[in-house]
């Protein structure tokens, strides 16, 4: 649909060749088609202007007329610029020096976070590792059964002591902290040396539903709390990237829905407001379409390469 | 009269304000375009008067002289059949419960038709819906039966109980995968060699950037889109992606959701949207 910032780069620079200095017009050109590129990525706005201007005064300083094809120069700068925001390095899950580990899932409504649970407990399970997925979610009808139905594909146990939401039960009862804090005695009674938790979509606005999160992650001590985002998010992604910095701290990202055509501009707009790294990703509603971030192939899908 | 010139930050503001609600470049940078004629025209010169020229134009865009009504009333033996549609998670299936409260307040008789059998626990998720609401739900209880003989039973009991509205619900799929889309098409087929499908409903999450307009395209070739559904408008995104889906396909919203709760349903109004789009 868009053409791609190589192409638009290389149109801008047609008549720079030859040229003994980089006009100013010339810099201001490339800069309207980089921001371009990263707007229709969906890189949010704020994060877009300081990328500009880092990239413009790094591209000024490489004296880009004297390089052989100076579109293809600016495309490389600009690719290593966003594979840094995007942390450079993947980081891996911290476990516990005493387990269980636990690791709590957060994020906006419909994010992926259950279909995650599901899969990451997979993934621990074929390391090894003897997970207990948690069932806090008490919200969303059938949220509980849902977790059991992933737990069961998986081969992983589910705590799950209240219903939710369900036909015989068609209001939110029941106490996720509680259940939370039962989930990981039960996991320490049952020898589980990773528990996976959870919980209900709330949005960033929500203050109640933040402050709940935020009593779990403090209840169980969370050793990791992923905020699930998808890949299809717009401007908004600053926002509640920030609301749920501040509510509950996350201490990674994981970006779903990546097996669909969006950009996911949102990558580099969660990583650059919250300085979190973005450690999986969410590619299918299989539970085996899972895998580590990698940080240079966001970028060239940002950028569409 | 303000002295005020309209120097290039006003237009560099009005700009961000369209892009930061996710309209996207191309309606934005159209937008500032038509406004800056406008100005030169009218040989305005007052920032504030810039920007309810700014509203104005988006009202226009936006067009609240359209028709934007569900096709819900029985025709002759047939129900109104309603399918709803869109990628994961945007809210399809909240959105079936929450229209069904809808119409049976206006003392329509609704059946659901679960035919998203895919994803763990949808049907269940779907019959919750229908046992808050109290309208019946046709399910399979084979996990992974074919959708579209679930949707076929649901309209086929539909129209042997004479009820005015079927609304079927879909699992969640993304565009890109053609598959995916090709079932939807036969769900849709299957079900009208009982009954016209009278509106498709495409849900789209008022977080969505610019992959809306892919999903509203790629949909609407599948299945012919009739109106669009803007969830999760409780949030601070703005679901400014539907200005550009209008724009390009003319596609209207007709509906809006508010919240998780069965009464967070509202028609679409364009001076509403357009005031909350245009707020800091
Ligand atoms: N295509 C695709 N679909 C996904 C992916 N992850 C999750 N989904 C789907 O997205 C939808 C929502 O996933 P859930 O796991 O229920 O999301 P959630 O965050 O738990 O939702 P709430 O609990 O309602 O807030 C489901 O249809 C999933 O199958 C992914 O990586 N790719
Ligand atoms: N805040 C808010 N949440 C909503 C709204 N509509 C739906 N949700 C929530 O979004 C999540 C996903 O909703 P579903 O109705 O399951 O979405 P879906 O499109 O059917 O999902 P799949 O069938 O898995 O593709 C649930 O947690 C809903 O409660 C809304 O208007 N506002
Ligand atoms: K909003
Ligand atoms: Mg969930
Ligand atoms: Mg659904």
């Amino acid at each position: 649909m868009f053409n791609s910032l190589s192409d638009r780069l290389t149109a801008t620079f047609k008549n720079l060749r030859g040229k003994g200095r980089l006009s100013e017009a010339d810099i201001d050109g490339t800069a309207r088609e980089i921001r371009r590129a990263l707007l229709d990525a969906d890189v949010a706005v704020p994060v877009v202007r300081q990328f500009i201007a880092a990239v413009k005064e790094r591209a000024l300083g490489e004296d880009l007329s004297k390089a052989l094809n100076p579109a293809q120069q600016v495309v490389k700068i600009v690719n290593e610029e966003l594979v840094n925001i995007l942390g450079g390095k993947t980081r891996n899950l911290e476990f516990a020096k005493t387990p269980p580990t636990v690791i709590m899932l957060a994020g906006l409504q419909g994010a992926g976070k259950t279909t995650l649970a599901g899969k990451l407990s997979k993934w621990l399970k074929d390391q090894g590792h003897t997970p207990l997925l948690v069932a806090c979610d008490l919200q969303r009808p059938n949220a509980v059964t849902q977790l059991q139905v992933n737990g069961q594909r998986a081969g992983v146990p589910v705590f799950a002591p209240h219903p939710g939401v369900q036909s015989e039960h068609e209001e939110a009862t029941g106490d996720p902290v509680k259940v939370a804090l039962d989930g990981v005695a039960e996991a320490k009674q049952k020898l589980h040396d990773v528990v996976i938790i959870d919980t209900a979509g709330r949005l960033g606005v929500d203050e109640v539903l933040m402050t709940q999160a935020r009593d779990i992650r403090n209840a169980v001590q969370a050793d990791e709390v992923l905020f699930v985002i998808d890949a299809m998010i717009g401007q908004d992604a600053v926002t509640t990237a920030q609301a749920f910095n501040e509510g509950v701290n996350f201490t990674g990202v994981v970006l779903t829905k990546l097996d669909g055509d969006a950009r996911g501009g949102a990558a580099l707009s969660v990583a650059s407001v919250t300085g979190k790294p973005v450690m999986f990703s969410s590619t299918g509603e299989g539970l085996k379409d899972f895998e580590v971030f990698h940080p240079d192939r966001m970028a060239s899908r940002i950028l569409d390469m | 009269l303000s002295t005020d010139d309209i120097d290039e930050d006003v237009w560099d503001e009005i700009e961000e304000t369209l892009l930061l609600a996710d309209l996207g470049t191309d309606a934005s940078m159209e937008l500032v375009d038509n406004l800056r004629d406008r100005v030169t025209i009218e040989g305005s010169k007052d920032p504030a008067a810039v920007k309810q020229m700014l509203r104005e134009e988006l009202i226009k865009l936006i067009d609240p002289t359209l028709d934007r009504s569900l096709d819900d009333d029985r025709l002759g033996t047939d129900p109104s059949v309603m399918m709803v549609v869109g990628v994961n998670g945007v809210g399809k299936t909240t959105t079936v419960g929450k229209l069904a409260r809808v119409l049976v307040a206006e003392d329509k008789d609704v059946i659901l038709g679960a035919a998203d059998t895919f994803r763990a626990a949808a049907a269940e998720q779907l019959t919750t819906w229908g046992a808050r609401i109290g309208v019946p739900t046709v399910r399979s209880d084979v996990e992974g039966a074919d959708p579209a003989s679930v949707a076929f039973d649901a309209v086929a009991a539909g129209v042997e109980n004479e009820v005015d509205v079927v609304l079927v619900d879909t699992a969640g799929r993304l565009q890109n995968k053609a598959g995916l889309m090709d079932e939807l098409g036969k769900i849709k087929r299957v079900i009208e060699k009982k009954a016209p499908v009278r509106e498709v409903l495409l849900v789209i999450d008022a977080t969505t950037g610019q992959n809306g307009l892919s999903q509203a395209k790629v949909f609407s070739e599948a299945v012919n889109v009739t109106g669009i559904v803007l969830t999760k408008l409780d949030g601070t995104a703005k679901g400014g992606i539907v200005v550009a889906i209008q724009r390009q396909l003319g596609v209207p919203v007709k509906l809006i959701g508010l919240g998780e709760g069965a009464d967070d349903l509202a028609p679409f109004e364009t001076e509403a949207f357009v005031e909350a789009l245009l707020a800091e």
